[in-house]
Parts: structure tokens; sequence; C-alpha cells
């Protein structure tokens, strides 16, 4: 959850009383709530930490940081691509760190 | 990934640590309060790379770690209910309670899941009337936000089966504890980018003229940090202190004002506990008054357990600085990320797990990068 993650603005919406947008990550879409970022427009690039932008970032400072996550492998972790809502409780021996390198705290 | 070639640009980060050498004449101690900094470090070995006179102390700077013994308490005996979805950053799910987790909670049948934003959680309590969801409120600045959204929209939708357990902690009071305990040592702080995009950063220059000490605001890949150090070091050298921002490309002075007002809406300020360190005062935030029918706390009853860390854990003592993760006998031996004691060996942003994960008996060599003389 430590994760902050920059992401490309490709479609605003409004819906269910906030602002929805889809954001591309490298190649990953994810929905995300653009509540406080009001005046971000499609083609911009933000920091999304657990599901919502919370700051603007220019592209080349994005695709930088976007690279490092992927040499990483961290992105999909961080996006909860693989991760689901099911959780099931591992084996101690599979139990390994969750990654991670950026962060918010 | 110890030497400077693995670096995104070894050149610049061979100039910041040639830069860093220059000037640094006498020991500095240098804090970080920032789990992905601490990774960060440790992951590039960035504190073995400094020249030996400075050191980089790892604060308490993971939200996971420093969440305390009660609220995992608190929350393992509510997700083990049979009428609640509890929900939870990832991260949560392994971390020890006083008897168990809720990894283990899981198995034994309790509804425990995986979120990736709270709003998943306001969505599930939607589709599931006929059952409590609660969702582990967990994070710094930078998370309260999201997490008083899920508040606002909850209330906005008229949901009465959604709550939140709050466990929320504040950077600011953590490095006023720290720069004032009588054990301090640390001469500088990096303060943690993302928490002052949200926050800004006015709220470190009080701190920087009352304890005269340097707070620079630091992103967190490994050259932000690199930076972040040598100003710090620069101030230091040159007996200034003053507060600085090394992550302008993301950082206002301001912050992000409607995060920040959706904050101040459903969260007050109250003392905290930290995993480790103790109460700190003025430390978190918790629901504020007028949102009191969504704490789980007062939902569910439940109380504080009084239950003890483990005694061979000193991760309290790695979390003030005042001793390295492997300086701790259970480091390794007991204590390992399968078979965590304490939360910093959990979360990959805590020292003790960083340290596992990355750090090597043998020192590193620090050799320079290929077309860079």
């Amino acid at each position: 959850m430590c994760l902050a993650v920059p992401g490309r603005i490709i479609e605003v919406r409004e819906e269910r009383g906030t602002t929805m947008a889809t954001i591309d990550f490298d190649g990953i879409t994810k929905d995300i709530c653009l509540a406080y970022l009001p005046d971000i427009e499609v083609g911009d690039y933000a920091i999304v930490h657990v599901g919502f932008a919370i700051s603007k970032v220019d592209e080349a400072s994005a695709k930088e940081t976007l690279r490092m996550f992927q040499e990483l492998g961290l992105l999909e972790d961080e996006l909860a691509v693989t991760g689901g809502t099911e959780p099931t409780a591992p084996e101690p021996s599979t139990i390994e760190p969750v990654s991670g390198a950026g962060a918010t705290s | 990934m110890k030497y400077l070639d693995e670096f995104r640009d070894p050149a610049l980060a061979s100039h910041l640590f040639d830069e860093i050498e220059r000037i640094t004449t006498q020991p500095w101690a240098i804090m970080e309060v920032c789990g992905g900094q601490t990774h960060s470090i440790i992951r590039n070995g960035i504190d073995q790379l400094l020249p030996d006179f400075v050191e980089l102390i790892h604060g308490p700077g993971c939200p996971v770690c420093v969440t305390p013994l009660g609220m995992i308490d608190k929350a393992l005996d509510i997700a083990a209910r049979p009428d609640v979805i509890f929900c939870s950053y990832g991260d949560m799910l392994r971390v020890p309670g006083s008897s168990t987790d809720l990894y283990q909670v899981k198995s034994r049948g309790g509804d425990v899941r995986i979120v990736y934003s709270p709003i998943d959680a306001v969505d599930l309590a939607e589709q599931h009337p006929d059952r409590e969801v609660v969702f582990f409120a967990i994070g710094f600045e930078t998370t309260a936000p999201a997490n008083a959204m899920a508040v606002h929209l909850a209330n906005q939708r008229g949901l009465t089966n959604f709550s939140v357990l709050v466990s929320h902690v504040l950077v600011p009071p953590a490095i006023e504890a720290i720069a004032s305990s009588p054990t301090n040592r640390v001469d500088g702080f990096l303060a943690a980018g993302h928490v002052c995009s949200v926050m800004g950063t006015s709220e470190y220059g009080p701190l920087v003229e009352q304890h005269t000490v340097p707070i620079v605001v630091t992103g967190f890949e490994p050259l932000d940090v690199l930076e972040g150090i040598r100003r710090v070091v620069a101030q230091l050298e040159a007996g200034t202190a003053e507060l600085d921002n090394a992550y302008a490309r993301v950082v206002t002075e301001e912050g992000n004002l409607p995060a920040q007002q959706m904050v101040r809406d459903v969260f007050e300020v109250c003392d905290r506990q930290w995993r480790g360190v103790g109460e700190i005062p003025l430390s978190g935030w918790t629901l504020s008054s007028r949102y009191a029918n969504f704490d789980a706390e007062l939902r569910f009853g439940v109380s504080d357990v009084d239950a003890p860390e483990s005694e061979l854990c000193r991760s309290g003592e790695v979390l003030q600085g005042l001793i390295k993760p492997n300086e701790c006998p259970a480091f390794g031996n007991e204590c390992t990320p399968r078979t965590p004691l304490g939360a910093t060996m959990v979360s990959s942003e805590g020292a003790c797990s960083a340290y596992f994960q990355y750090r090597r008996l043998d020192p590193p060599t620090r050799r320079e990068p290929a077309g860079v003389s």
C-alpha cells in the first residue's frame, strides 16, 4: 500500500458522487478517483496512491518512475492486478516479503 | 544492487556521492522517516556507499510497522466475526497481533479481503447490505485522504453497514518526538515526499526553527534520496538549519488543498500509540465526532487488549534509530519475513525486512561506473 505510482489519465467521468478516471500505468489500466486533482486533464500524468490521484507530475518524471517499477517487477503487485480480493493464507514456506520500492509514508 | 553503475544515472549518482564526500568533514546522522526511502536506501546500498562520516538512521516511516499491537488485535477480533467482511490493504495481513494475524483469521473462516482502494470497500458494503463491511484505515498523511473519502462516500450513499477501524499516524509529531528525545542522535531529517505532496511543507518550518535541524523534503527514488542527503549535509556543514524541498517536481508548499479539506472534515487529531515507540501526543487522526457512527471500534465494542510485544523483538529500538536491524539478536534467527516477531520485519518498507532482503554480510565495493572518470 505504501507505493505511489504515476500514470496517464485517459478518460475522466463523473461517477457515483465523485470524479473518476481511467488511468494507464504503462499498459495496465485502473479506475482511479480524481476528487483531489479536479483540474487535471486527459493526457496529464498523476501520482496515484491507493486508488487516488494525489499529485500531478511531468511526463518525463512519470515515465522514469514507471520504468523503475517495471524493472523491479512491482507494478502489477502495487496495482493489485493479481492480488484479487480473496486472499488465501499462504503456507509458511511460500511467504515472502511484499516487494516495495516507493513510498508514501 | 550496490554498485554505482546500477543506478539509473550512474554518472549523476557518482557525482552526488563524490559531492557528499567532498563536503563532509565530520560525522553526521541523518534520519529518513519514509519506508520507501528506507527500502530504496537499503536496496541500493546507499548507506554503504556514503562516506563513513554520514550515517543514515531509519526512522518510523512505515505505517504498517507502527500500527499499534492493540489496534491489530482489534482488527483480528472484528475480522473473525461471522457477519463481517473485513477489508484491508494487503500489507497488513501478515502483521502479527498478540496471538495471530489476519491471514490466519482468514484461513479459519473469517471473510478477510484485500482491497486496492478504500472505495472498493464502500462498494462491497453496498453490494452486501446483509453484512457488516469494515475497512482497516491505516497510513500516514498520504493515505488519509483516500480513507477519508471512503467515509465521505459511505455517508453520502447512506450506508449503515460500513465502518472503519482508524489508525492514522502523522509524520511531523514523530519528528518532534525524535528531535526532543534525550537520546536523540539525529542531526538532520529527510521528510517524506509523498506525505508532503498532500500536506505541503509548512508544518516542517516550526520543527526546523525549534530544533535548529535541517529538514529536506525528499523523493524516494535512489537519486532523489542522494540529493536529499547532499542537501542536508551541505546545510549541516554550513551550520545552517532550513526547510528545503528537493522534490519540487511533485511537492508544493501548500500541498493538495482538496485532500486536506476532506481529511479535516472526516478526521480529527488524537494522541496515538506507535508500535515499538510508544504514545506520541497529537500524532494521529481518528474519526471526527460527526462521523462517529462509522467508527468500527464503537460499533463492535472492541477494547484495548493489554498485549506485550515479543520479548525478543527490538523493533522499537530500530524504529528510533538506536540499533540497526542486524544488531538485534533475533534478526534472521527467530525473526524472519516468514516468521516475523515485529512489524518491521513484515512490510517491505520496514527496516528489518529491507535488511533481510538486501543486506549482505560482505561489505559492498564501490566501483566506478563505465564511462565515468
